[in-house]
Parts: C-alpha cells; sequence; structure tokens
C-alpha cells in the first residue's frame, strides 16, 4: 500500500513546485525525505510534500495546521490552510523545504534553540478549536505494538515484563486513558532532533516540523524526550541542562523556574522512556535481534520504575 | 639470621605486607626472592596519579530515582555512566543516532 503512495506523491509535490506548470528541465529531481509504513515526505525543488498516516483525522489535521500557520516563528508555516490533496484517503500537506540537523554531528544539536521554540509554543493561548496533544495516544500505540511483536513471536522476552510494568504503573493520562491534567497548553507532542529544520534553507532559524500530533496538553510532554534520555544515562548532563536552562530562559511553563523539576517532568518521562523501551523492543523481538546496550539502558529505567 | 657482611644479628621487618631483614649493625637490608619486584608494585601504585574527575561545565543537574546509576539515584549506586553507550562518545552508537531523531 504505501509504494503506492509515490508515484501519486512525486505528481502532486511536482506540481506543487511548480505552480505555472513550467518545466523543470529535469534538474530538479525529486528527493525521498522519509518512507515509512506511516509517513511519506518527498521534496521536489523548494516545496515538501507529506503524506499522512492511513486513518489520520483529516478535520484535526485542518486545525494543526492552523496553529501552526499562526505561529510562523515557532513552526515551518504551511503552503495551504487545509489538506492540499488525498492520495490513498492520506491527506497531504504541502510545506516549503527546511534544512534538518545532519544526523552524523547529533553533537551540534541545536538544544537552545528547540527549548527556545517550545516555550514560545507553551506560552501561546490555545484557540478553543484546537484539538487534543497526541503525546499519550502515541505511548499507548507503542505499547499495543509490543503486545502485537510479542504475541507474533509467541515466545517470552525478559525485557517485556520491565516495560509493561513501568507502563501499569503511570497514570491514566499518561496512557491516553483520561484526559490530560492542568491548564490547556499548546504542545508540539513528539520532539526529538528529527523536529527542527532551518528556514529559509541553508541558515534561517530553527523552526519545528511535524504537526500530526500539536494540540493541548501537559507541556512538560514536549521536555520528556530530552528528559528521558538524560535520566537513562544517554544524553550527557551537560546538554540537558542547556536544554533546561534555555527552557526557563525563555520562560517556559512546563517547570518551576528554578529548584528540582523532576516533580512536573517524572509521568511524562517515564511514559517516553516506557514509549521509546517499548518500540525498539518490538523492533528487536521482529528482527530477532538482541537489545544493544542503548537501548537495554532503557528496559533497565523502565525494571527501576516499577520492580517486580 | 646474621648479617652475610658485618655479621650482626638482623631484624625482620614487615613492610606493607613485604617481609624484609635488616641488620641492626650495618643497616643492610636483605630482601627474598621476589620481595624486590613486591615492593616495586607497591611503589608504583603509590606514584600512580588519582584519576581527575570527569570534566563537567555544568553541575550534575537533578535525576529521578529510577534514573540510570551514574546519577546516584538508582539502587545501584555509584559506578560510570555510558552517555550514549560507550563511555560519553555519543553519537558513535547506531541506535542512539538513530534514537535522537525518531518518534
Amino acid at each position: 500500500m504505501t509504494a503506492d503512495v509515490v508515484p501519486q506523491l512525486t505528481a502532486r509535490v511536482t506540481a506543487a513546485a511548480h505552480p505555472d506548470a513550467a518545466p523543470c528541465h529535469g534538474t530538479c529531481g525529486t528527493a525521498t525525505l522519509a518512507h515509512r509504513p506511516d509517513t511519506t515526505v518527498l521534496r521536489h525543488a523548494d516545496t515538501v510534500a507529506k503524506a499522512h498516516a492511513p486513518g489520520t483525522d483529516s478535520t484535526a489535521l485542518t486545525r494543526r495546521l492552523a496553529i501552526a500557520a499562526r505561529l510562523p516563528d515557532v513552526f515551518l508555516p504551511p503552503l495551504t490552510p487545509a489538506p492540499a490533496a488525498f492520495v490513498d484517503d492520506r491527506p497531504v500537506t504541502l510545506w516549503p523545504y527546511g534544512v534538518p540537523l545532519d544526523p552524523d554531528v547529533p553533537d551540534t544539536a541545536p538544544w537552545e534553540a528547540a527549548a527556545t521554540l517550545l516555550a514560545r509554543l507553551h506560552r501561546t493561548p490555545p484557540t478553543p478549536a484546537a484539538p487534543w496533544m497526541r503525546g499519550p495516544a502515541k505511548a499507548a500505540q507503542a505499547v499495543t505494538r509490543l503486545h502485537a511483536a510479542l504475541d507474533g513471536t509467541g515466545t517470552a522476552h525478559p525485557a517485556a515484563p520491565p516495560v509493561l510494568r513501568a507502563w501499569s504503573a503511570l497514570p491514566a493520562w499518561a496512557r491516553a486513558e483520561a484526559p490530560m491534567p492542568g491548564p490547556r497548553t499548546l504542545c508540539h507532542g513528539d520532539l526529538h532532533l528529527g523536529q527542527l529544520v532551518r528556514h529559509p534553507a541553508p541558515d534561517g532559524p530553527w523552526r519545528l516540523i511535524d504537526v500530526d500530533d500539536l494540540g493541548v496538553g501537559v507541556p512538560a510532554w514536549d521536555l520528556a524526550r530530552p528528559a528521558s534520555w538524560y535520566a537513562c544515562g544517554l544524553l550527557p548532563p551537560d546538554e540537558w541542562a542547556r536544554f533546561l536552562a534555555a527552557y526557563r530562559a525563555a520562560g517556559g511553563p512546563a517547570v518551576p523556574e528554578d529548584g528540582d523539576p523532576w516533580p512536573a517532568l517524572d509521568v511524562p518521562a517515564r511514559a517516553l522512556t516506557v514509549q521509546t523501551g517499548a518500540r525498539y523492543l518490538a523492533k528487536a523481538l521482529a528482527a530477532d535481534r538482541p537489545l544493544d546496550e542503548v537501548e537495554q539502558s532503557l528496559i533497565d529505567a523502565c525494571a527501576r520504575m516499577a520492580p517486580e | 639470621m646474621q648479617c652475610p657482611k658485618c655479621h650482626a644479628p638482623m631484624h625482620t621487618y614487615n613492610r606493607n605486607g613485604v617481609q624484609i631483614e635488616q641488620c641492626s649493625g650495618c643497616r643492610g637490608i636483605f630482601l627474598d626472592y621476589g620481595e624486590l619486584e613486591a615492593l616495586t608494585q607497591l611503589e608504583a601504585q603509590w606514584s600512580k596519579p588519582v584519576p581527575p574527575p570527569a570534566p563537567q561545565a555544568y553541575p550534575a543537574p537533578p535525576a529521578p530515582a529510577w534514573g540510570a546509576p551514574q546519577h546516584g539515584g538508582g539502587h545501584h549506586g555509584g559506578g560510570h555512566g555510558h552517555y550514549g553507550g560507550h563511555g560519553g562518545h555519543h553519537g558513535h552508537n547506531k541506535s542512539w543516532a538513530h534514537m535522537l531523531f525518531s518518534s
């Protein structure tokens, strides 16, 4: 099914990049920026087209696009106010091209810029129409997929019980089984280093991309992935400290201005540790390979959260 | 035992677990087989510099109780961290690099 999306999406992105129907003399070419079961992203010249996941709520997606369009100093601005097309019933959105961070040099991660963008987003009053942030739903989806992977192999895996115990120990809201607590705050919902691009290319300011999980919820969720990496011993303390300090300096409301941020971060960071652990364990089960040291550090953290 | 040089009586001392005989007359020292090597090893241990603390630009930020042992919050205490999976050289581990960029 996903393979069928590419030709149609190629046609869409090429047409969007050349609205006057001028030929591109074969000089542009179409590049695949991402191609996964739930997402395909193609680039043609300065235009990017994204086919969203099958089953995406296009009404909610339109509301999310509107939020991004209203915040050009936070989000890459969408080229159209609503999904521009549908391919295989999947909504397609159009964007200007922005330059991502080079995955080969994550040491240059713009932690301060990421934190400042999040603080800016979190301080923006949400409109009444803003949908829910989808962070907890994504965590629940990762656990569902882990169950499916375990059922698929039909064997026990020693890493599964700690992950599932840590999941059960989370409050209902973090498992997407109850509404999120606290004041309605705009959140990105899925922050990681792949969600940052420079626009205009090549050296414009950093902006957030990917509105799929954008909405109102608990803003600490957006800090929780770096927090989880730090807690698991993966992200060096100085990088975590830079991120947190920049967020606080920009007046971000997710954590207190000073003192221990962990009372606010604990539940979302536990949830994202479980989500990431479940995701990598499911991948390891599918590939019938052992967990590596980095993956095991997430499982170990789950085991410490919810001892037997 | 008598000193082979001046024939005065020798006394046995224990220095850090190594038995040495010293002459009460000429102060000469007699070492048994292997004792010189044992002393040399001991000396090397003493002169080895204390490893410097890991460089850190910021004071270690707080971490949760379920955090990795290097934060001191876990149940295992102490120990060296493995930021990035390989002794601090984060970015060299493939799954860590992947994790930084994925949902």
